[in-house]
């Protein structure tokens, strides 16, 4: 197997110049002009000029080595190997064989059409999203290899197969791919294929190693803050210890004098600090004197902007989602009505890697390497704000050590641009984990009111749902305030039959900048709606597990995770002494899932001991990965139900490192038993939803062992106490 | 003035000032960019190497501290990824987004050192340092297992 160690920097290490690359590339790229720089593809390969480009997906090398393209960033959730596995399905290819590449900025070709266009990953969509259009690349060139060949064989088209990189015909007639690629990309490429059926699938669905494994475990793998360019000087940059806050003034006199500082510049966000090291820039930093304007987020504390919320739920303006009868009445004239509040705190992404980027400005253009969930959004904004040619932009996508969301955002690339221009060399500006902590784009607050009416037979008979919280997509991707944001709606409406219904959202801007968080709104309206139904199993002195299996009648996939999870995790049998479960469903994603948390109490905080948890996401890629991300979103939810929160004074966030922002650690890792559907449903997204249900699980359990209702994450001995 | 050290077997002499974090000298001055920064206090692990054997944070370990002793790095295990470690990593498909195992790697190999047959707790006491942000315990778990069962036979 060979795999290069950066998923996108084979032209950088053998020292190309990007115009000659590409100039190489486009001797290089035979039928398809794509006009974009192929960093990341073998980089011998290029400098031969023996590299063909039947369509912008695969690249085929004269010595038949074969590159796939991942147009997704690899942030841990798998896609080196899945996205090559669709394309290498219907090239009929081992992809133990293959090497894969990020694709460069390019939305035209890479775009990410679930999220409306552009070249982000995120959202649990890059299977959703690849599923059809990368077999259907896969397919065009196969197709194209055995056009090519029957040309040169003079043969009918259909006596040729194309297999394992070799297309053979009668008479023992045999090319490599490689041998037909340079004819094979002067073809047309094919607008329609057809796609093998998925009981001929090879490689789709087989639980299959990670291509990017071994680069993991011998520390090759390069991700942003390995990053070298010849020349590159480091940057630490001094930030307004308010967000938003700016520069007044600074003294950079004793910064100036210490080891190995080249420069001290001003860019918007603050003060960098650039020399020799990151050690002589980060020691220097310590000793600059940097004045702040705070602006209006110096005011900014939790507890009042919770109280923003809660008085913007009842006076700012709503925004219907869903409307079935009429909930008032029939609440108002029932007798047994149940009402609850719930509460979410800020939360920070903290992925292990601090936020960092490489950048090189210089004869008007701009290099950016590093790690970004959104390649075309750094692309168009740093060539506008330093006044570039777009086509002068390029970026190279490192691994990327957790991303989380936080790397959506990209105003740590913005900084290292502008700090590369100021200083006039290739500049890799390193946040602390202090700097990475204080400075997020932190998930919202949320409140959801909701209420409900039980009838005589202890089901709901109408229910009301509020939620109210912080649009993020009106700050990324301009929302206008009164259009429903959907990433505040997921999993808002749950799957059981309930007659009269209302749900609507309030969309309230509490003051400080808020960003996308693993699985976005669904942790936060699943812990609402999943606490709720527990509730009302309770008032109704139901069974949990019977009570919302009562309300799914039409709703088979949705009961039959919930059945087959009650099972596994032995629901109606008595729990070990000391254990009490609890249990959470949803849909996400188009994924169906049940948890089953089991507790027991300690010092009035629950210790989680097992999950149990089915996974209905119809068809699969890497089922291996599946569980890999199950497992990995339970702990990502854990850790921000047990511990989680961000809070504020005089509008500095209080918590700086790991110490005061807790995460989950081997000894508190629960045992995970995953149970995955076999499904011929179109495949749902994994990345993310079982994050947005532990919380819930365990909260049920929390009241199943003690009778009290944590309403509030985290679950804290005092928030448990208080409920 | 420099500070000689061994890393990896080859012996350095480090120009940056003794007051300097290991790590950064690890990074930045001899190019091994394997070990990793996450927090800068000691809370993560992400940058354990070994001194003398004995597995440290390196972040919160001086350059004067190290002078004359022998520094390991996940770059002393073999690059061919052969060690029974590297090898039931890599059959668990331990990492996600991979950052923080250089760290957990030279914890555990430090760990199966001393105790070829840790229990679950063992694992915990000598693992719950390491922060895994995507949540690999579990498969971490099962290859020190997996490594010590092997280990053992040999």
């Amino acid at each position: 197997m060979s795999h290069t160690k950066n998923p996108s920097s084979g032209a950088r290490k053998i020292g190309l110049s990007r115009r000659g690359f590409l100039q190489t590339s486009a001797v290089a790229s035979g039928g398809l002009a794509i006009g974009v720089n192929l960093a990341g593809l073998s980089a011998d390969a290029v400098a031969a000029g023996t590299l063909h480009t039947p369509n912008a997906w695969v690249h085929i090398a004269d010595d038949n080595t074969i590159t796939l393209i991942s147009a997704r960033s690899e942030m841990g959730q798998g896609v080196y190997t899945s996205m090559p596995m669709l394309i290498a399905e219907e090239l009929n290819v081992d992809l133990s064989t293959v090497k894969v590449a990020i694709a460069p900025p390019n939305a035209k070709l890479y775009g990410n059409a679930l999220l409306g266009g552009p070249q982000l990953t995120g959202g649990s969509t890059s299977v959703r999203d690849g599923w059809d259009k990368l077999r259907t690349a896969g397919a065009q060139v196969r197709e194209m290899l055995i056009t090519a060949a029957a040309n040169q064989w003079k043969v009918d088209p259909a006596t040729l197969k194309a297999e394992n990189g070799v297309v053979t015909g009668p008479q023992g007639k045999r090319a490599t791919y490689g041998q037909l690629a340079a004819a094979a990309s002067q073809l047309p490429v094919p607008e329609k294929v057809t796609l093998k059926d998925p009981s001929a699938f090879r490689i789709v669905g087989q639980r299959t190693r990670r291509l990017d494994t071994p680069a993991k475990t011998n520390g090759t793998a390069e991700f942003g803050i390995d990053v070298k360019l010849p020349g590159m000087v480091y940057a630490s940059l001094e930030q307004s210890p308010v967000i938003g806050g700016t520069v007044k003034g600074f003294d950079a006199g004793k910064a100036r004098a210490m080891p190995g500082v080249i420069d001290v510049v001003q860019i918007p966000d603050g003060v960098a600090v650039v020399a020799d090291t990151y050690w002589h820039a980060k020691k220097a930093r310590e000793v600059l004197n940097v004045q702040w304007d705070e602006g209006a987020g110096a005011a900014l504390t939790v507890p009042a902007m919770l109280d923003g919320i809660r008085k913007g739920s009842a006076a700012d303006e709503l925004i219907p989602l869903k409307t079935v009868g009429n909930p008032d009445a029939v609440i108002a004239a029932s007798s047994k009505v149940v009402k609850a509040e719930y509460v979410m705190p800020l939360l920070s992404h903290s992925p292990l890697e601090p936020m960092n980027f490489t950048a090189h400005y210089h004869d008007g253009k701009v290099d950016l390497i590093g790690p970004t969930q959104w390649q075309d959004n750094a692309q168009s904004t740093i060539a506008k704000l330093l006044g570039v040619k777009l086509e002068d932009v390029s970026v190279q996508t490192t691994f990327l050590g957790g991303g989380f969301g936080r790397r959506i955002d990209i105003d740590f690339i913005i900084q290292a641009a502008q700090i590369s221009k100021a200083v006039n060399r290739p500049v890799k500006l390193l946040w602390t984990r202090e700097d990475d902590m204080t400075h997020d784009f932190y998930r919202p607050q949320s409140v959801h009111r909701m209420a409900a009416s039980l009838g005589a037979d202890g089901k709901p008979t109408a229910m009301t749902f509020r939620m109210t919280s912080q649009s993020i997509t009106g700050r990324i991707f301009g929302l206008p305030a009164k259009v429903q944001d959907p990433l505040m709606t997921e999993a808002a409406i749950a799957g059981y039959e309930i007659p009269a219904t209302r749900h609507e959202i309030v969309k309230h801007d509490a003051g400080l900048r808020v960003g996308y968080w693993r699985s976005v709104s669904h942790a936060l309206n699943a812990f609402a709606n999943e606490s709720f139904i527990d509730e009302l199993a309770a008032a109704a002195g139901q069974d949990p597990v019977a009570y919302r299996l009562s309300l799914l009648g039409g709703q088979p996939r949705f009961a039959n995770v919930l059945r087959t999870a009650a099972a596994k995790a032995g629901w109606g049998t008595p729990a070990p002494a000391g254990r009490y479960r609890g249990v959470a469903l949803m849909e996400g994603y188009d994924t169906y899932m049940a948890q089953v948390a089991e507790i027991s109490m300690k010092d009035g905080v629950p210790v989680v001991h097992k999950v149990t948890v089915v996974a209905d996401l119809g068809r699969m890629v890497n089922p291996d990965t599946v569980e890999a991300q199950i497992q990995s979103s339970i702990i990502f939810g854990l850790s921000a139900a047990m511990y989680g929160e961000i809070t504020l004074d005089k509008g500095r966030v209080q918590q700086t490192n790991f110490h005061q922002y807790r995460l989950v650690r081997m000894n508190e890792a629960p045992a995970i038993d995953i149970t995955l559907v076999p499904s011929t449903e179109k495949p749902g997204g994994i990345g993310e939803p079982a994050t947005a249900l532990i919380g819930p699980a365990v909260a049920n359990a929390v009241f199943a062992a003690t009778g009290k209702r944590t309403r509030q994450m985290p679950f804290t001995a005092a928030n448990i106490a208080s409920a | 003035m420099t500070t000689r050290l061994t890393v990896n077997g080859r012996t350095i002499d480090a120009k940056a000032e003794p007051d300097t974090s290991l790590l950064w000298v690890i990074r930045d001055e001899i190019g091994l960019t394997g070990t990793k920064f996450g927090c800068g206090a000691g809370l993560c692990g992400a940058c354990t190497v070994h001194v003398d054997g004995v597995p440290v944070r390196s972040c919160q370990t001086l350059l004067s501290s190290v002078s004359g002793k022998q520094v390991s790095t996940v770059e002393s295990l073999p690059v061919a990824n052969t060690s029974a470690l590297q090898r039931a990593w890599i059959a668990h498909d331990v990492p996600q987004c991979g950052y923080c195992q250089s760290g957990q790697l030279m914890s555990a190999a430090a760990l199966l050192k001393a105790n070829p047959n840790p229990s679950d707790a063992e694992i915990d006491g000598a693992m719950s340092g390491n922060i895994c942000r995507c949540g690999t315990y579990g498969r971490i778990r099962a290859a020190i297992k997996t490594a010590a069962a092997e280990l053992r036979k040999a």
